[in-house]
């Protein structure tokens, strides 16, 4: 049994829980992931590591389906019964580079903690968190203090620069002389964003999100197409090249339970917080 | 019920009691033991029929060594619980290994009875025994050295086994799982219906209550580095062959494939059969392909047909080449699973789903190094199986996070980790055994590594210079 020890909504749909638990605590690191199960008979989902704190990490999720729906009711004092991690490859950490770390939407949880280990590593770091509209751009006093240069970017202007997170990396790699760049978001930013680094070359990471069950190597849910080759990203990644990645395949897989999820969406609804179960999130 | 009872013609030769099956038509339908086991009376009935070898050859072909006349005779007498400790001071999981190892080619196959009559059905009594009888372990003698630290790495029955013989000798274990229970393919690949969880949880409560300290959620490697592995008195790693093998064929990436192990998981560890109620989807299928012929696959194309779906099983070599155990491919057989043999996939179609495999046909030609005729494709036979999902089940092999890790640890062709036969690796304080050593095996050989080792470990630390701990 974990202890949830804050819960609070950062924005509509997006929740932050600080869970106690120290084995994960101690060992996480930018990069890596954890993966809950709330309750016996619960789904396990994987959430990245967003902040660690002594014995304490923190996890950052947008409301999109049954679980995470269960995981937003989460009161401070209330338990989950599982919390396995850290998983994954850490990132890999260079250092006395120029780095860039590129957030969309709520990929924008994991971004302060790599800033900072990259920034500890003596990287100059420049941050760009891109959301839908202002309410959407989390974190952003933890990326001012984590990074050298922080730009904001939403869709409908309501905050920062008016457009995507991708337009503004364009301007940056062409005034910067840019070593590496880190990418996290939905799928879909991932691969429109990527191609910015594509041409001029830059080496950019990707963190990536298929469907997983067990996260330690041993089902192969979570098969991703790199460089032409299957791997597993909850051991191999969940980080690669993101100039390998095939992100319609990894897309086309995210959406094989689509009317499992609906289904088990409306039962929650139905069973748990009474309402009609009508909207589908997401 | 029906007696699946073996007869022999004969005049004088008695039977060979059976197990009772529940009717097919209404085991398909949900996930409960097909298998019932015998009667108080159907077991000793059973148990008269054994010779009481002088020179019992069926302890020389169980690989934990059990005293099997000597449970058999206690069942003969009545005394179940006699019989149940019998077997406990040699297989700390009897109600497990009853159910799942593989008798045929083991104590069964060695009993003398076996050319004659019919061997005696040991693993029945064994069931019988472990389910009917009420004892518990006893106390090992405790050791005069201090208990040393030990970690267990991996809870399958490699594991547990360790892990239990080590704390009777008085050590202190920590038991590391990565999941969120214990019991490694036992609660994640063998289906319910062959080895109800209940059953694997009162045999791990057991184990546990030796007092060995259960860490789930832990994943060695990475929840617990290297360097703090190292700082326990010695490891023993049992970490399983759980890594899936796919057969690299066009399509595979296609939404609706499989592979067994995460079949089997959703459904078995994760309650898919349950879904909505449990939170984990697995797709139903109406047609499903299973690749493979082993005891993997009989049980993935199992519960495949017990979530409702029609089930085609394809296997390149012929029927009689199946690896699986006999009763496996009877019970698949019955329950209505279809057979497609000498045939081998070479292409999934579909996108984005799965909607058919594409295979050839095969023909047999001369022998093999295993024995069996080698197949061969027919050029021009390829035809396709309709299917909306396609499993996976043609092996796996040892798991490589940990294996990687240790630095100085010699591997084998197989990713699996080299051991001496004390089960120790090439790195001093680091034992290993089960399918981590010997690749995918049966649970009662990771037993019998894990038994062995924790000897070897309280032997060799027991002679260990003081100073270097
Ligand atoms: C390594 C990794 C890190 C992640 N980190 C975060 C994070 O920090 N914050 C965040 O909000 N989300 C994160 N996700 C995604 C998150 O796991 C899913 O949103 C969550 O599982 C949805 O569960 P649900 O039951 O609420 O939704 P569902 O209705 O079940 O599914 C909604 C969508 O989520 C995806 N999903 C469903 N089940 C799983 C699963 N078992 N594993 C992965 N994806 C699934 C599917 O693509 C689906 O379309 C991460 C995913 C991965 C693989
Ligand atoms: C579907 C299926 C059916 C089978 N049927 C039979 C049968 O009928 N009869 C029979 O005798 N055998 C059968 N087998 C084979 C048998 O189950 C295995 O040989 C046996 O379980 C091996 O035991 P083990 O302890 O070596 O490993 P496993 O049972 O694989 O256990 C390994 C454990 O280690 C954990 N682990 C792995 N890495 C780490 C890590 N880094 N940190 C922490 N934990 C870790 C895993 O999660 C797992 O729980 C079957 C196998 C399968 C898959
Ligand atoms: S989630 Fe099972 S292998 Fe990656």
């Amino acid at each position: 049994m974990y202890r949830v020890v804050e819960a609070r909504p950062l924005a509509d749909r997006v929740h932050a829980l600080v869970i106690e638990a120290p084995h994960v605590a101690r060992n996480a690191k930018a990069g890596q992931f954890l993966i809950i199960r709330k309750e016996p008979g619960g789904e396990r989902i994987p959430l990245t590591v967003s902040a660690v704190d002594d014995d304490r990490v923190r996890v950052i999720f947008m409301t999109v389906g049954a679980t995470t729906h269960q995981l937003a009711e989460l009161q401070p004092g209330d338990t989950i019964l599982d919390v396995a991690g850290p998983l994954g490859r850490p990132s890999e950490i260079p250092s006395g580079e120029t780095c860039v770390v590129v957030g969309g939407g709520v990929g924008i949880a994991s971004c302060p903690i790599l800033a900072r280990t990259l920034r500890e590593a003596g990287n100059r770091v420049i941050g760009i968190l891109g959301a839908r509209t202002a309410e959407l751009l989390i974190l952003e006093d933890e990326m001012r203090t984590a990074c050298d240069e922080l730009y904001l970017a939403t869709d409908d202007g309501t905050k920062g620069r008016h457009g995507f997170a991708a337009d503004v990396l364009k301007e940056v790699i062409e005034s910067v002389q840019v070593d590496s760049v880190w990418i996290i978001g939905p799928a879909i930013m991932m691969k429109v964003t990527s191609e910015v680094t594509r041409t001029a070359g830059i080496r950019t990471w990707v963190s990536l999100n298929p469907i997983m069950v067990d996260g330690t190597g041993m089902c192969g849910s979570c098969r991703v197409i790199v460089n032409g080759e299957v791997r597993f990203a909850c051991v191999d990644g969940p980080e690669f090249d993101a100039h390998g990645v095939d992100f319609d395949h990894l897309m086309q897989r995210q959406r094989f339970y689509f009317e499992e999820e609906r289904h088990a969406l409306e039962h929650h609804h139905a069973t748990r917080c009474g309402c009609s179960g009508e909207e589908r999130h997401g | 019920m029906r007696l699946n009872t073996t007869t022999r013609p004969g005049a004088g030769v008695r039977e060979r009691n059976g197990m009772a099956e529940r009717p097919v038509e209404e085991r398909i339908r949900d996930f409960e033991e097909v298998d019932t086991g015998m009667t108080p009376g159907e077991a000793m009935e059973e148990a008269a029929r054994c010779l009481q070898c002088k020179k019992p050859a069926c302890i020389n072909g169980c690989p934990v060594g059990i005293d099997i006349p000597g449970f058999i005779a206690e069942i003969a007498e009545g005394r179940f619980s006699e019989a149940r400790s019998r077997i406990l001071e040699a297989n700390l999981l009897p109600a497990i290994c009853g159910r799942v190892c593989p008798q045929e080619s083991q104590c069964e196959g060695a009993c003398v009875l076996a050319g004659k009559e019919r061997a005696i059905n040991i693993g029945a009594l064994e069931r019988f025994a472990a389910d009917n009888g009420v004892a518990e372990l006893g106390e090992e003698r405790p050791v005069s050295l201090a208990g040393r630290r030990i970690a267990v790495v991996g809870s399958g029955p490699a594991g547990l086994t360790a892990a239990a013989e080590l704390a009777r000798r008085g050590h202190k274990i920590t038991l590391f799982e990565s999941l969120h229970e214990p019991g490694g393919v036992l609660v994640y690949g063998i289906p319910e219906f062959r080895l109800p969880k209940a059953i694997v949880s009162t045999e791990i409560e057991r184990v546990l209550a030796l007092g060995v300290e259960l860490r789930t959620n832990t994943l060695v490697g990475n929840a617990v580095p290297v360097d703090d592995l190292m700082t326990f008195d010695a490891v023993f790693v049992a970490t399983g062959a759980g890594l899936p093998v796919f057969m690299g064929i066009p399509g595979e990436e296609t939404n609706g494939v499989y592979s067994a192990n995460e079949f089997l998981t959703r459904v078995n560890l994760m309650r898919a059969d349950c879904f909505p109620e449990a939170g984990t989807p697995v797709k139903r299928g109406s047609r499903v392909v299973v690749t493979g012929a082993g005891n993997v696959a009989m049980d993935a194309a199992r519960v495949a047909r017990r979530l409702g779906a029609r089930v085609i099983l394809v296997y390149r070599r012929r029927e009689e080449d199946f690896p699986a155990r006999c009763a496996e491919v009877r019970h698949a057989r019955e329950e209505g699973v279809e057979f497609v043999t000498c045939a081998a996939p070479v292409r999934i179609h579909g996108t984005p789903s799965v909607t058919g495999v594409e295979c050839v046909r095969m023909e047999m030609c001369e022998l093999d190094a295993s024995g069996r005729p080698e197949p061969r494709a027919i050029e021009g036979s390829s035809f396709i199986i309709d299917a909306d999902c396609v499993i996976q089940a043609i092996g796996t092999s040892p798991n490589p996070l940990l294996v990687r890790l240790l630095s100085g640890a010699a591997t084998g062709r197989k990713g699996n980790l080299v051991v001496d036969e004390d089960g120790r690796t090439t790195v001093p304080w680091i034992y290993a055994g089960g399918d981590i050593a010997t690749g995918a095996a049966t649970v009662i050989l990771a037993m019998g590594a894990g038994k062995r080792a924790a000897s070897v470990i309280d032997s060799d630390l027991a002679s260990r210079p003081e100073g270097e701990i």
